[in-house]
């Protein structure tokens, strides 16, 4: 047996055994579930490393769930898949290895997080269930199986956010995600059927291959992206995003980030993937890149005022993501034509992808430095902390690096993908660039203020007790430090073997198509 | 005509739902909402699954018929009907832990979070 042929098998069936052997784990004490939780999530990460690494070296990997073998995508002669077909090119990798990281620090920061709290068997299987539920919405090839994965995701982040329950904010926070992505889903599903009442498939290879732009693709268009846009927080739609980041406890709003971009995944595979160069008009890569603009600047703008440290945060992940939506929107403009693509739409696609993972990284290391805060001193209000560079030193150079990034400092990677999206968006028109640049600007000036106020600044009497958070936390953080370091140390080889091979299988939809149409017997 | 009817009913349950989530004050009623919107999609899904001339799927002693039909719809629904059962009764144990922290399921009344 191949293990490498079974890996997007195995990257979903680990994070899902553990979801569902947690509470018998959990029976053998605190250690025993402490060491399942971690376990689980670290073999989850070293099945996404391998599977990137299988992929990048062997192209697109597809595995038919049930057949006699895992490439059998067109059983006895059919000319079209019928199973249940997990595809697993570049872009997929690269995403399920981002989340894969998120949810193995998340994990290692929650182990002395929630020490603190009962109902932590729970707590595990959720954890485990929205990990599984995140990376099968990125491996997965087919329309109603990426439904499927999308609702195991939103139900266990449900439950995650409301997960203080005694916290009447928790509760209405994860209500009103609760609507938000049964709306979404709802939207799903009704594109995905009307997609199968026209052309009897679920595969997306196989009904990007047969799609022509009519009335019902532009209704199903329309509903999929109104409903990814909703559920990765893009502008008009945002309101639940600071909600449940700022309630969910630590370590799950560092998934749940991971979980967002998901979200933006099966946008970017819908457009690129499913439809292609079958849009035709501008019309929705205008859209896109519009969404994008005024999610940065409302985003950033919201967040600005804010004096609550994760609420702050949370409206600056809206601004965040209108970066990726701007830079693949802008790739998604000039995907027809193979000239303005190779100059400077593939760098604006490039950026839109590293950016995705700078900001998941970033930004979750952020959320968990927030943590840690709120963990050692009891608050959250920024107005109420002072002086904490002196008591937490590890957290504060952690928070600085992530704080750099974020605001796109020269050396880190922040600044590598900003620069891209920047470079290339100003081809397109360059008021897009100004707009960016501003949004930086102001990320900047926020997040100083956050630094000043939280760690510099008189130490006030009421922290006087504050200590350095526990080595598992720090652990926790450690892990997407070192990811930052590490992709700012090395921004060439970052760009060249993790970024631009995902650019690349993200537009080029025919081998998208051909691994699943041409595979057959 | 009347065979675009269940179509029909599907748009106006959709619009009902829509309308119920957007318009309603009472956090029941927006749950109740939220399930006639998966109602209404269930009921698309099983009206595709409908094709003229088409017969069931079985291999062996199903009688005369043209071209058997994938029951992919049904499997779809069946799956839909379960993921629905499970946010549903979610929403409404949320709902529960609202009222017993608020005293009341008015959304106007439930404001904590803004800004």
């Amino acid at each position: 047996m191949n293990l490498n042929e079974h890996l997007p098998a195995l990257l979903l069936a680990v994070p899902l055994l553990g979801a569902f052997t947690a509470p018998l784990f959990s029976l053998g004490g605190k250690f025993l579930r402490n060491a399942a939780l971690l376990a689980a999530t670290f073999l989850t990460l070293v099945v996404a490393f391998l599977l990137w690494r299988h992929v990048s070296a062997a192209g697109v990997a597809v595995y038919v769930m049930g057949a006699k073998s895992a490439a059998l995508t067109l059983p006895s002669g059919m000319k079209f898949p019928i199973r249940i077909i997990l595809e697993v090119d570049a872009f997929s990798a690269f995403m399920a290895l981002t989340g894969a990281i998120a949810s193995f620090a998340g994990a290692l920061f929650s182990l002395n997080y929630m020490n603190r709290f009962t109902g932590l068997n729970r707590f595990v299987s959720l954890y485990c269930l929205l990990t599984a539920g995140m990376l099968g919405m990125m491996v997965t090839g087919d329309l109603f199986n990426f439904f499927v994965f999308f609702e195991v995701a939103s139900i266990a982040s449900f439950g995650l956010i409301a997960f203080w329950r005694d916290k009447p904010e928790a509760i209405e926070a994860s209500f009103k995600y609760a609507l938000v992505s049964q709306v979404a889903s709802m939207f799903i599903l009704v594109a995905a059927g009307a997609l199968y009442g026209k052309y009897n498939i679920l595969n997306m290879a196989a009904m990007g291959s047969v799609l022509t732009l009519g009335t019902l693709e532009k209704v199903a268009l329309v509903f999929l992206v109104g409903a990814l846009a909703c559920k990765c927080g893009a502008f008009p739609m945002h309101m639940w995003l600071p909600d449940a980041y700022a309630e969910a406890p630590s370590g799950v709003t560092c998934l749940l980030v991971a979980v967002s971009q998901a979200s933006l995944y099966g946008l970017m595979r819908v457009c690129f993937s499913l439809y292609g160069v079958t849009l035709g008009s501008s019309f929705l890569p205008w859209v896109i890149i519009l969404l994008g603009l005024a999610s940065m600047f409302f985003g950033v703008s919201m967040a600005v005022v804010q004096h609550e440290i994760k609420r702050l945060m949370g409206y600056h992940s809206v601004s965040q993501v209108g970066y990726m939506l701007l830079g693949l929107g802008a790739g998604l403009l000039v995907l027809p034509d193979p000239a303005a693509l190779a100059s400077y739409g593939l760098t604006a696609i490039s950026g839109g992808i590293y950016h995705m993972f700078n900001y998941t990284m970033y930004k979750a290391l952020l959320f968990l430095t927030a943590g840690a805060i709120y963990y050692a001193t009891g608050t959250r209000d920024l107005n109420e902390m002072g002086g904490l560079a002196k008591k937490m030193p590890y957290t504060t150079f952690m928070f600085v690096i992530a704080a750099a990034a974020i605001s796109g400092l020269p050396p880190f990677n922040g600044f590598v993908s900003k620069l891209l999206i920047y470079e290339s968006v100003f081809a397109i028109h360059p008021a897009l660039t100004v707009v960016a640049l501003l949004t930086s600007v102001l990320t900047l000036a926020s997040f100083v203020k956050v630094f000043q106020t939280a760690f510099l600044g008189p130490r006030k009497f009421s922290l006087s007790g504050v200590k350095e958070v526990p080595s598992g936390m720090l652990l926790g953080m450690t892990v997407l430090t070192v990811a930052i370091i590490g992709a700012s140390l090395f921004p060439t080889w970052t760009l060249s073997h993790l970024v631009e091979p995902a650019a690349k299988a993200l537009v080029d939809q025919g081998a998208y198509i051909g691994a699943v149409m041409g595979g057959g017997m | 005509m009347i065979g675009n009817g269940p179509f029909l009913a599907v748009g106006i349950l959709f619009l009902i739902a829509l309308v119920g989530i957007f318009t309603q004050k009472n956090l029941i009623k927006i749950a109740m909402a939220i399930a006639i919107l998966g109602s209404s999609v269930n009921l698309f899904l099983v009206a595709l699954g409908y094709r003229t001339g088409g017969t069931v799927p079985i291999h062996y002693l199903a009688g005369e018929g043209g071209p058997m039909v994938l029951p992919t719809p049904q499997a779809m629904t069946l799956t839909a009907i379960v993921i629905a059962l499970a946010t549903t009764a979610l929403l409404l144990s949320l709902i529960m832990l609202i009222y017993r922290h608020y005293g009341t399921i008015n959304v106007d009344e439930i404001r904590r979070l803004r800004g």
